[in-house]
């Protein structure tokens, strides 16, 4: 009862001030990114960094939120990659159905989603590096199966000649429509994770990371809070899966190896877990790197280099670069006062 | 605080250095990409192809008609994904007109389906080794003066059969398009000949585990026809050798190449005396062969002798450099000159003449061999036979050859 009160007595804010002046700047930083930069910045750094944003955000969801550290995150978008392959056109020879993207899209979501749902049921009942060990053995199982099943995944080579669709009169593959659909996606994603945190199914998800216990001893299903979760989650990375698949134009298992797992995790350990912003931070940064690490050091010890660079983010702050943010704000508010007093 | 600032000071000059590469090209240097695996299961193999890439640059004195030559590298991991990667950050963000490249045979039907969508870019192959590359469906501007895996086969199953006596032959292969490619040039003269393949295992790159593979030969086998590359063949002739096997091997082309011959242990006495064929022979003692491998041996890190990979990109990127030469580096025409000049090119190499047919796929020498020891106690390719000019369908009339089918893990079948 006096919650509501409360509630009721806080200033009413528009809908601008709710944003917040970060959001707005980087929306329009975002939205005009496409007038400066070349068609290789804007799908093979931009689009790119997104799609693995959203497959980190999808990451950040289960770990930030619910505890639970996922490694196959890049196996559910791998399903929805190979579902758009299998139920739309390819040039393989195999499979194929020919279905259009508007039918073919929302089964490959949906496909992934179950996946992912059943890959949590799978793993609710472990914790913390159990469930990290789990997830690993799923992913590492689908790239063997898909690297070994030829009358679905066409093997090692996986299928090819995918195209992204092309209607009202765009080709959604090319360089500026990709880029504002990934962006369109992703700031769908990041909203609806940045609301969803908030809401009641949010808050129960985060009382139960924290004590799953005591949820479970005031009578919340944890389990099936758990899954619901993982479910969510897999609708985000089914969407960055479809993205992937028509930004290559191809899938096959080297798509959803675990050097890819890894790089999903990579990328949210080093942009931080604890604001859905953070995968983002740390797909550009990760992107970034393994594009033009080469240019800098030559072809034989690029990795050393991407490696070392990662080494240092984490030992600098061990919460990623949304950690080195929070270090460096206090700073910031700090000499900005000076002028004024 | 301070290490923030510098991890933006370094993003900012790399973006910076990166973004106007373009812009920066002067018109005294032609830029060449160059497509390797530089990381993954093939990664030494992807490092002699680049050495195979420089000697030919070397040979040039680094220049091209009056240019500069400048190489611009990509890696990939062997997985047609990342050679597509690699390959559009070389053309679209570095902007290279010509490309070498990829070293591996999914990655070049990859990159031969992006070539389609890059008409004003020439693609011109590194190792990749696939039949389906060039034979079927192929791009205009994608082209290979290294011949492809079935053709590296030329006399290898006529020479078991006969020669060696197996009749029959258990096949152990990495399971994608090269391999497929490998067995099926074995095979078809194989099985011609009245031989029998009972079974064929497939496994996949990275395998660490081939003891359920070991088990799975049949006893009664002559001898073992592996076709394994890098550090999968390594892993499997140590097994199968700890595991007390001793059925002869037949090695596929890079099974017996340099990259897995100058591997320690006890492997050397397991190969002495595999038969194999190839595009190269290490005692090769034509004199062009001599002084090629003389140059190679320049190149830093460099094998005893150069491997099939630095050999292919060899042969390719001083077709390339030929090529350039021929239209005085302009390829302001999208290229299109380039091509013509490329698509006539014939050229004598280290190991004999190289022209192309119609689908731009070479026709070359190749080169039947024995792994020995030599003088200085290095395994070696010793030369049994030259089998002279193969083309791409081994010498039977096109349709006929087009009626065998496309290769994969079932095609050919002899049981």
């Amino acid at each position: 009862m006096s919650l509501a009160i409360t509630t009721n007595l806080t200033p009413q804010q528009n809908w601008l001030e709710r944003l917040g002046a970060g959001h707005i700047i980087l929306a329009v930083a975002l939205v005009l990114y496409p007038l400066v930069a070349s068609d290789f910045f804007l799908t093979q750094i931009g689009g790119y960094s997104l799609i693995f944003g959203m497959l980190g955000l999808s990451l950040m969801l289960l770990a930030g939120y619910g505890g639970m550290v996922s490694l196959a995150q890049i196996t559910v978008a791998g399903i929805s990659a190979y579902a758009i392959a299998i139920l739309g056109n390819n040039n393989s020879n195999i499979l194929g159905f020919g279905w259009p993207w508007w039918l073919a899209v929302p089964f490959a979501v949906l496909a992934a989603a179950l996946a992912s749902a059943l890959i949590g049921w799978i793993s609710v009942r472990t914790e913390g590096i159990y469930t990290i060990m789990i997830t690993l053995a799923i992913a590492t199982a689908t790239y063997y199966f898909a690297q070994q099943n030829y009358a679905i995944f066409n093997g090692h080579s996986g299928y090819a000649g995918i195209r992204a669709p092309a209607f009202w009169g765009i080709g959604w593959r090319d360089a500026r429509p990709f880029y504002y659909l990934c962006l369109g996606l992703a700031v769908l994603s990041y909203a609806a994770v940045l609301y969803g945190s908030r809401s009641t199914f949010g808050m129960t998800l985060q009382a139960i990371r924290d004590n799953p216990r005591r949820m479970r001893a005031l009578g919340y299903h944890v389990t099936a809070h758990k899954v619901f979760a993982w479910l969510l989650a897999g609708v985000i990375a089914g969407l960055a899966g479809v993205l992937l698949v028509w930004f290559n134009g191809r899938v096959s298992p080297g798509t959803i190896g675990v050097d890819a797992a890894i790089d999903v995790l990579i990328i949210a350990v080093i942009g931080g877990l604890r604001h859905p912003i953070g995968p983002f931070l740390g797909a550009v940064v990760v992107v970034l790197m393994q594009t033009f690490a080469i240019d800098i050091v030559g072809a034989e010890r690029f990795n050393t280099l991407i490696g070392m660079v990662f080494l240092v983010i984490v030992f600098v702050s061990p919460d990623g670069i949304l950690g080195l943010w929070g270090r460096i704000k206090p700073h910031l508010a700090q000499e900005s006062l000076r002028p004024g007093q | 605080m301070r290490m923030h600032r510098r991890t933006l000071l370094a993003l900012a000059v790399f973006t910076g250095l990166t973004a106007p590469s373009m812009a920066l090209a002067a018109d005294d240097t032609i830029k060449i990409g160059l497509l390797a695996t530089f990381e993954g299961p093939f990664t030494v193999l992807g490092e002699d192809g680049e050495r195979g890439a420089m000697t030919a640059v070397a040979e040039m004195n680094g220049t091209v008609a009056g240019k500069k030559v400048k190489i611009v590298k990509g890696s990939s991991d062997a997985s047609p994904d990342s050679a597509v990667r690699a390959a559009r950050k070389l053309v679209e963000q570095d902007g290279v007109k010509v490309l070498v490249g990829p070293l591996s045979g999914d990655e070049g039907i990859a990159v031969k389906d992006y070539a389609k969508t890059q008409p004003n870019v020439t693609f011109i192959n590194g190792t990749s080794a696939a039949q389906d590359t060039t034979l079927r469906d192929p791009a205009e501007n994608f082209f290979r003066f290294s011949t492809d895996g079935a053709q590296w086969m030329a006399g290898l199953g006529t020479y078991a059969f006969n020669d060696k006596g197996y009749k029959k032959v258990a096949t152990v292969a990495e399971d994608y398009s090269f391999p497929y490619t490998q067995v099926f040039g074995f095979m078809a003269e194989f099985c011609k000949a009245g031989g029998h393949v009972p079974s064929k295992s497939w496994v996949p790159i990275g395998n660490k585990d081939f003891s359920s593979v070991i088990a799975a030969i049949p006893e009664d086998v002559d001898a073992i026809y592996v076709a394994l590359g890098g550090a999968d063949a390594v892993n499997f002739l140590t097994q199968y050798q700890q595991g007390g096997g001793s059925a002869p091997l037949i090695g596929g082309s890079i099974t017996v190449d340099q990259t897995v011959l100058t591997s320690k242990g006890k492997l050397r006495d397991v190969l002495k005396g595999t038969p194999s064929a190839g595009p190269t022979a290490d005692t090769n003692d034509a004199p062009a062969w001599k002084t090629f491998v003389e140059a190679y041996k320049k190149q830093p890190g460099a094998f005893p002798s150069p491997s099939l990979f630095a050999h292919g990109y060899y042969v390719d990127m001083k077709a390339t450099l030929l090529g350039l030469d021929q239209v005085g580096g302009d390829v302001s025409d999208g290229g299109k000159k380039l091509r013509d000049a490329l698509s006539k090119l014939s050229f004598d190499t280290p190991t004999g003449k190289v022209s192309l047919d119609k689908n731009r796929n070479a026709i070359a020498d190749i080169f039947l061999t024995e792994v020995t020891e030599g003088a200085d106690g290095n395994l070696m390719n010793k030369l049994v036979k030259v089998v002279p000019q193969v083309n791409q369908t081994l010498g039977i009339p096109e349709d006929e050859f087009m009626k065998l089918g496309a290769v994969n893990r079932d095609n050919p079948s002899c049981p």
